[in-house]
């Protein structure tokens, strides 16, 4: 099957305008016949099915947690893009569009990336006018800070809960239209299936988490907003329900998955302090605004950090990247944190880890707090306590969030940090109008593979999760259910809901007549260090031949040795949770496939075989600026699908940071 | 950090569903590190219970790091366990020593029925956001975000409202079962905000009659929500909210006009 991306033809500045002014309607009075399905209430899901509510379109929105407002998106703290140019500092459209493209490593498509900058500040008015409180200056307008990949500051925040605020807004509006029976909320429901009729998506089946009953559910269409896939390596920063199930159903059932292998490893999360560790978390990007990273100069220096003098010290992100220092993209400062732990540089019990030192900026605010207040020959004690004021009014929450997990206060001495997975950049391949390979099946957010090419810059996941949600899916979803006015509800005795609804079935029995010996919690961990130690930040042909076949291995054990305790038809956690790590074991096998394909680095994707002398990664333009679109063909066996990239306004080149 | 371990002897509220009837459950828990998290140490608790063939105890959790709201465990009498501002997922186990024991239930109220063991249904939160917690705006309508400048004082007092995570421990904490802690915060992050003006009156009468219908108790400034709050949120709301419902119920209607 020809993969057919649906870009606009014309010059880049006008595709969507042209779509959007082109595309079909439908009219009110058919809107209300017409049902949507949305699973995930993340920032995507919860703005997409507020959005279509809104419009008139009957929705269902799914989501396993307790609450819609619980979904994963909730955690993101730094910021959110937008090219707003408030800050005069030669910000606009093309700005954003540029640096995203050269942020992906060149692996995303121009003509969507160019629509996501070109929504993004609407994103913004949208969020103030629902009463998203962002940061403000003194002078009541909206304040900005920088994040990593650029040189301007676009980046809109509240404090270091930005993503909580954002998701409140599009909850609210969610719950809005709950409320006026636009939209009905099934809570603590998990999809477990796709259901086609006639090679269309026309429903789902969902189980009830709490009665363990499964549901069928009719959609016209369906919409997959059910987040990314970090968790497939155990440890990562995703919340600990996120999971690939909905997307991996999706692509047994004939969706390509785009790129899988893309996977982002954050630079600064706080490292791993033992076996017993669940989950990582991090320490956003935004303090690279301000903190500055180092490692001692001498190999195995085990000095306090507070007891090694400056000149003693290999601020090493400033060293190598001077125009960008520390706000090099993500993959870059990860590689090089890993550098330098690997040459035995690391600091802390562990040695896996660099310090991340707020010293200075605490002596730089302080000055300035002390000349504001007419004190100009403040002590260095008086300074640094004005200072550790304005850092606790930026990042307070974070500095708190690190004592509690550390028992160290940050302002006292730096803090320690590694890289640690935390955003999938791969995903469901969809087309311009965010459409799977299966029709009338659509994915948006971190669920598709869409924007990001092979590296997200940060503040930019918020960005397209609600673009997707705002500003995309309303039109493009008219444009094809404007053709299905005619197609009535189908009822869900329907041969295909049922045919579904036992194939789910079957599958849960199966799973608990294993009776065997290994939790699932052991399983997850097992894969996670496959994964980590061989498809993680640094890969190469032999280490991913080898997973693959450890990973086949453990599929094989997982599905004869798994104890699931509990039974089928009553709340029961480690059931949902061994459905997860089921999926989670071929999506594994998959990325490692992908890896192994991709002859070349890229962003995240860092094959050591192709890297340059001084250990950059090393694309191959000439082999591979496609995007490697997987299509299901049975176990373990998958078909690879091509699309290439076309660039015909950003020129690709090396990326230079330096 | 130094770090030593610990054995806890736990009392666990278990509870098969909503029907059944509970009971406390006693367990050891051997080499619990004094860096884990107190749902780490829960972890090490349920694959020790699954190795023995029994069922794990359930609880609700998902973000682990204090913001999605969902972790709410009772723990020795208090909403979220010891620490200040802090969620249960944030308790570490630095906090404990050697031979301790620990008390841990569910959230204690009528309007938020045990489903299992440690989980309850907070659903009647999103059914009070639904009759009033938002502004009306649909998507598309916005005018540019800088064209109306906000106070930085009213905004960022919006904003610590606004930070409320949903979690419910101000109503397990409370011998009342109240939730005017959530409420307030709601109708204080959207009052304080122009954005939120026209339908302030409105918004408030319909959040508090929402509350009652659910069952929730009524406020009688005891604070204990306010000190068990993860987030800070200050009773300064509730007086927001008295002072936003008594003036919507003196003009008189409650369409907010
Ligand atoms: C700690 C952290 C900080 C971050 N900070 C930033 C930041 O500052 N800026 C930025 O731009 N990005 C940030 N990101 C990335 C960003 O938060 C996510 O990429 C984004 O929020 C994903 O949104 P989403 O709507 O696609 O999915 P999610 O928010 O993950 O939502 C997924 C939804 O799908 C539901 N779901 C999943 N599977 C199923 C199923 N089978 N059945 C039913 N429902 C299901 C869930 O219940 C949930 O509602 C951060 C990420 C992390 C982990
Ligand atoms: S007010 Fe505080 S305690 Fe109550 S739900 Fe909100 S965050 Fe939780
Ligand atoms: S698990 Fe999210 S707040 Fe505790």
């Amino acid at each position: 099957m020809p993969l057919n991306s649906k870009i606009p033809a014309g010059p880049l500045e006008s595709k969507w305008k042209t779509y959007k002014s082109t595309c079909k309607l439908v009219n009110p009075a058919n809107k209300r016949q017409l049902e949507i399905i949305v699973i995930g209430t993340g920032l995507a899901g919860a703005s997409a099915a507020a959005s279509l509510g809104e419009m008139g379109y009957k929705v269902k929105a799914f989501c396993f947690q307790d609450s819609p407002r619980r979904a994963h998106s909730i955690a993101a703290q730094g910021g959110i893009n937008a090219a707003k140019n408030y800050q005069n500092d030669g910000d606009s459209t093309y700005r954003l569009f540029y640096d995203t493209v050269k942020g992906g490593d060149y692996r995303a498509r121009e003509g969507n990336v160019y629509r996501l900058a070109e929504v993004s500040a609407s994103i913004i008015d949208q969020c103030v006018a629902q009463g998203v409180p962002f940061a403000r200056e003194y002078g009541g307008l909206l304040s900005n800070r920088s994040f990593g990949g650029t040189q301007v500051q676009r980046t809109f925040y509240a404090a270091g809960q930005t993503g909580q605020q954002l998701l409140i807004g599009a909850y609210q509006a969610l719950e809005r239209q709950v409320s006026l029976g636009n939209v009905e909320m099934y809570s603590r429901h998990e999809m477990m299936e796709v259901v086609k009729i006639d090679g269309v998506a026309r429903g789902i089946i969902a189980r009830n988490l709490v009665t363990g009953e499964l549901e069928r559910h009719f959609g016209h269409a369906v919409l997959l907003c059910s987040g990314g896939y970090g968790n497939v390596f155990y440890l990562s920063t995703n919340a600990m329900g996120s999971n690939v199930s909905a997307a991996w159903k999706a692509h047994k059932q004939g969706a390509f998955f785009g790129n899988p292998c893309f996977t982002q490893i954050h630079p600064t999360c706080i490292p791993v302090s033992g076996d017993h560790q669940s989950k990582l978390t991090l320490m956003s990007e935004s303090l690279r605004n301000d903190g500055r990273i180092w490692v001692p100069k001498q190999k195995g220096d085990n000095r306090k950090a507070t007891d090694i003098p400056e000149e003693e010290r290999d601020y090493y992100l400033e060293r190598r990247y001077p125009a960008f220092g520390n706000l090099v993209p993500r993959d870059v400062a990860s590689r090089a944190a890993k550098e330098r732990c690997d040459e035995g540089y690391g600091v802390g019990a562990s040695k896996m880890a660099v310090y991340l030192d707020f010293a200075a900026a605490i002596m730089r605010y302080g000055k300035i707090e002390a000349n504001k207040q007419g004190q100009h020959n403040a002590d260095a004690a008086a300074v640094r306590t004005l200072g550790e004021a304005v850092v606790k009014e930026k990042y307070g929450n974070l500095f708190e969030m690190y004592e509690k997990i550390t028992g160290e206060d940050p302002y006292k001495v730096p803090m320690r940090i590694y890289p640690a997975v935390h955003y999938t950049m791969g995903g469901l391949w969809v087309d311009y109008e965010l459409m799977t390979t299966v029709p009338g099946l659509y994915a948006l957010g971190e669920a598709n593979f869409s924007d990001h090419g092979a590296n997200r810059l940060g503040a930019s996941a918020l960005m397209q999760g609600l673009a997707d949600g705002y500003f995309v899916i309303p039109y493009t979803m008219g444009n094809n259910l404007a053709d299905d006015i005619r197609t009535k509800a189908i009822p869900t005795d329907h041969a295909a809901f049922v045919a579904a609804e036992k194939e789910v079935s079957d599958r849960i029995n199966k799973l608990m007549s294993i009776k065997g010996k290994t939790s699932v919690e052991a399983f997850h961990k097992k894969l996670g260090k496959i994964m980590w130690e061989k498809c993680g930040m640094a890969r190469n042909a032999k280490g991913l031949t080898e997973a693959i076949a450890e990973i086949q291995a453990l599929k094989k054990e997982f599905w004869s040795d798994v104890r699931i305790p509990g039974d089928i038809n009553e709340f029961n956690p480690e059931l949902d949770k061994a459905g997860r790590v089921a999926d989670f074991i071929e999506l594994g096998e998959l990325m490692c496939k992908d890896a192994l394909n991709r002859n070349e680095s890229c962003g995240g994707h860092f094959r050591e075989e192709y890297q340059t002398p001084d250990g950059e990664a090393m694309r191959q333009d000439d082999l591979y600026s496609y995007v490697a679109a997987w299509e299901y063909k049975g176990e373990s066996q998958e078909e690879l699908h091509k699309e290439e990239l076309i660039f015909d306004v950003v020129h690709p080149s090396q990326r230079s940071y330096k | 950090m130094e770090h030593n371990t610990m054995n806890l002897t736990l009392k666990v509220w278990r509870q098969k569903n909503n029907k059944a009837k509970g009971g406390f459950e006693t367990f050891n828990v051997k080499n619990i590190s004094s860096e884990m998290s107190f749902l780490e140490m829960f972890d090490v608790l349920n694959e020790q219970l699954v190795a023995e063939n029994k069922e794990p105890v359930a609880f609700d959790h998902d973000c682990r790091e204090g913001i999605c709201g969902a972790c709410s465990m009772y723990i020795n009498g208090r909403a979220h366990g010891p620490w200040h501002h802090n969620t249960t997922c944030q308790l570490h186990m630095r906090e404990y020593k050697d031979g301790d024991t620990i008390v841990v239930e569910p959230w204690r109220a009528d309007s938020f029925p045990v489903i299992k063991d440690l989980v309850v249904d907070r659903s009647a939160f999103d059914r009070i956001i639904q009759a009033g917690g938002y502004i009306s705006v649909n998507t598309g309508n916005a005018v540019d975000a800088n064209s109306l400048p906000i106070d930085k004082q009213k905004a960022d007092e919006s904003f610590a409202a606004a930070t409320c995570i949903g979690c419910g421990a101000c109503v397990a904490a409370c011998p009342n079962t109240s939730a005017m802690l959530f409420v307030s915060a709601k109708v204080s992050h959207l009052a304080l905000l122009p954005q939120g003006e026209p339908e302030r009156q409105l918004r408030a009468v319909k959040m508090v009659e929402q509350m009652d219908t659910e069952g929730f108790g009524s406020c009688t400034n005891i604070g204990a929500c306010e000190a068990e709050c993860p987030k800070g949120i200050s009773l300064e709301n509730i007086a927001r909210l008295n002072r936003e419902y008594i003036s919507a119920i003196m003009d008189g209607d409650s369409t907010g006009a």
